[in-house]
C-alpha cells in the first residue's frame, strides 16, 4: 500500500501516483470517446424534432387513450398464432440443441478437435443473430406466415439452449458416469444413465426459460411479416390507428407477464 | 422376530423402475395428452405453402452460398456507416444506461433503500424487462424522429431494466459484516456505499456492464428496421434487393464483432473476480 508522507503524516493512499495517473488517463480516453459518440449521435439527429417531442408524446398519448377495446375479438387468433410460434420453436430448438450441446461438451464431444469447433461456432452464430434478422431472412426463402416464425424462433434458440446444456453437461459428477462405465455399460447406456439424469432438471429448466424469451420474441416476429399478434401491431401502425396499438401493447404486454409468472411457476417445481 | 415386510415382499424379484415425476397417474397422463393434443392443434394451425417453399429454396441455396462469397465492397459505405452507427448506439448507450441503473439498482436493493424508494424503483424495472427493445423503439422513433437517437434511448432505457435488477439482487445478496464495520466507523451514507458497499458488487458489475453491452450490440443490429438507426437498415435493404451476398458479409460481421465482444468479456470477467 502507497503511504505518502506530508508534513511528517502519513497518508494512506489507494494507488501510487503512476497508477493513479494511468487510472484518470483512462478515464479520460473513456470520455473522449463517450463525448465523440454522442457528437455522431447528435449529428445524425434532427433536432428540431426533439425539441417538439413533449407535443408530439402528448398528442400520441390523446390518441391512444382509451384503447379500443372490441377490437380484442380480433387478437384471439394472432395470439394462439404467437404462443404456437414460441412453443413449437422452442421445442425444435430443444430437438436440434441437444446433439449440438453434447458435441459441444468438452467431455463428451467425439472429436475436440474438428466437431467441437463447429458446434460452438453454430452455438455463437445463432446467437449472435436476432430473432427478427433470422425471420427477414427466411420470408425470403419461405415466405411470410407462421411457419417462417416458427423456424426463426427455432434456429434463434439453438445457441442459447445448446449453450447452457452444454455448460451444464460440463459441469457433471464424473465419478457416477465411471461407476456406470464400471459395470460394463455401453455408450449409449453410460449417456442414459450416467449423463442424461444429472443434466435433465438443467434441461428442463433451461426449455421452460426459453419458452419465456420465445413468447416475447414471438409477439414481435409479425412486424417483419413472420405471424403472431406483431403482424396486427404493424398493420394499426402503418393506418396511425393508435386507439388499436394501444390495446395491441397491452395485449402484448399481459402475454409476457402470464408467461414470465407460469415458467417461473414450473421452474419453481421442477427444479 | 422378523416381521414379513409386506412391500418388499411384492416387490421382490421385479427389476426396478424408476419412480414416476408426478405420483398421481390421472394427473400424470393427463398432462401427456393434454400437452399432445395442444401440440397436435398449434401444429394443425400452421399453414405451409409447400409450393412456395419449393421455390424459395433455391434463394435459400443461394443465401447459403452468398457466406462463401460474402461481398463486403459493393456496399461498403453504407456497411461502414451502418456498422459505425451500431457501435456508437452501443457505446453510448451502454455508458449512460449503467450510470443511471447504478442508482436505481442502490434503489431497488431491500437492504439499502427505504421502502419507498425501493417500489419507485422495482416499478421502473418491471417496465423496462416488460416492454421490448424493438417495441420501445417503434414509440421513440414516433417521437423523436428517425435516426440513432432513438435507438440510444432505446437501448439505454432497456439496459436501467436488465442491470439494475441483477445489481440490485446482488446488493441485497451481499456480505453484511463489511458494510457494517464501515458503518460503525462513523461513516456517512456515502461512504457506506463507496466502501461497504460498492467494492463488493464492483467485480459483478463489470462483468454485467460488459455481458449488456454484447446485448447492446446485437439488439442495435435490429433497430434499423423500425428506423432507429444502425447496421439494421442497411441489412434490411439487402435482404429487399435479394443481394445475399453484402447480408451475409453484414451477418459475419456482426457473428465477428459478438464473438470479440464475447472473447473480451471472458477475459475481463476472469481477470475482475
Amino acid at each position: 500500500m502507497p503511504i505518502r508522507e506530508t508534513n511528517s503524516q502519513k497518508i494512506w493512499q489507494r494507488r501510487t501516483g503512476r497508477e493513479s495517473l494511468s487510472h484518470w488517463a483512462m478515464w479520460l480516453v473513456g470520455l473522449m470517446i463517450f463525448a465523440y459518440c454522442w457528437q455522431q449521435i447528435s449529428q445524425a439527429t434532427t433536432w428540431f424534432f426533439v425539441w417538439d417531442a413533449p407535443r408530439i408524446a402528448n398528442d400520441i398519448w390523446t390518441r391512444a387513450t382509451p384503447p379500443k377495446w372490441d377490437y380484442i375479438a380480433q387478437l384471439g387468433e394472432p395470439i394462439w398464432d404467437t404462443l404456437n410460434i414460441a412453443t413449437l420453436g422452442t421445442i425444435i430448438a430443444l430437438f436440434l440443441a441437444v446433439p449440438v450441446a453434447f458435441f459441444a461438451a468438452r467431455n463428451t464431444t467425439p472429436s475436440a478437435l474438428f466437431v467441437r469447433p463447429i458446434a460452438l461456432l453454430i452455438i455463437v452464430s445463432t446467437r449472435s443473430i436476432n430473432s427478427l434478422i433470422w425471420a427477414l431472412l427466411l420470408i425470403a426463402i419461405i415466405g411470410p406466415g407462421v411457419f417462417a416464425g416458427v423456424i426463426a424462433i427455432a434456429i434463434r434458440s439453438i445457441g442459447f439452449c445448446a449453450k447452457l446444456l452444454y455448460e451444464a453437461i460440463e459441469e457433471i459428477d464424473e465419478i457416477q458416469v465411471e461407476a456406470i462405465t464400471a459395470t460394463g455399460a455401453s455408450r449409449w447406456q453410460v449417456m442414459a444413465y450416467g449423463i442424461v439424469p444429472q443434466i435433465l432438471p438443467a434441461f428442463a429448466g433451461i426449455a421452460v426459460f426459453r419458452w419465456d424469451i420465445n413468447i416475447r420474441e414471438s409477439t414481435v416476429l409479425g412486424l417483419v411479416g413472420a405471424g403472431g399478434i406483431g403482424l396486427q401491431l404493424s398493420a394499426s401502425l402503418n393506418v396511425l390507428a393508435w386507439p388499436q396499438v394501444s390495446l395491441i401493447l397491452l395485449v402484448i404486454l399481459a402475454a409476457v407477464v402470464i408467461s414470465e409468472w407460469v415458467s417461473a411457476k414450473v421452474r419453481g417445481a421442477i427444479i | 422376530m422378523s416381521v414379513p415386510n409386506s412391500e418388499l415382499e411384492t416387490l421382490l424379484g421385479k427389476p426396478w423402475k424408476k419412480p414416476p415425476f408426478i405420483q398421481r397417474p390421472w394427473l400424470r397422463w393427463t398432462l401427456v395428452l393434454g400437452f399432445f393434443a395442444y401440440l397436435i392443434a398449434a401444429y394443425m394451425t400452421i399453414e405451409v405453402n409447400w409450393a412456395r417453399v419449393y421455390v424459395g429454396l433455391e434463394r435459400g441455396k443461394q443465401f447459403v452460398l452468398a457466406f462463401t462469397s460474402p461481398d463486403f465492397t459493393t456496399r461498403s459505405s453504407d456497411i461502414y456507416s451502418g456498422m459505425l452507427e451500431s457501435i456508437i448506439m452501443t457505446v453510448a448507450a451502454s455508458v449512460v444506461g449503467i450510470i443511471i441503473s447504478i442508482p436505481i439498482a442502490l434503489g431497488a436493493a431491500r437492504n439499502v433503500a427505504p421502502l419507498p424508494v425501493y417500489l419507485i424503483c422495482r416499478g421502473i424495472i418491471a417496465i423496462s424487462r416488460a416492454l421490448q427493445e424493438i417495441i420501445v423503439a417503434i414509440l421513440l422513433v414516433a417521437i423523436f424522429g428517425f435516426g440513432p437517437l432513438a435507438g440510444f434511448l432505446t437501448l439505454s432505457f432497456a439496459t436501467i431494466g436488465f442491470l439494475s435488477k441483477l445489481l440490485a439482487e446482488d446488493i441485497e445478496s451481499m456480505d453484511k459484516v463489511q458494510a457494517e464495520a464501515i458503518k460503525a466507523s462513523g461513516a456517512r451514507w456515502t461512504q457506506w456505499i463507496n466502501y461497504g458497499v460498492q467494492p463488493q458488487v464492483m467485480p459483478r458489475l463489470i462483468g454485467l456492464s460488459i455481458y449488456r453491452i454484447d446485448i447492446n450490440f446485437r439488439e442495435s443490429a435490429i433497430l434499423g428496421l423500425v428506423g432507429a438507426g444502425g447496421i439494421g437498415a442497411t441489412l434490411n435493404t439487402a435482404f429487399d434487393r435479394y443481394e445475399y451476398d453484402t447480408a451475409a458479409a453484414i451477418l459475419i460481421m456482426i457473428i465477428v464483432i459478438v464473438m470479440a465482444l464475447e472473447y473480451i468479456s471472458g477475459i475481463v470477467r476472469a481477470r475482475v473476480q
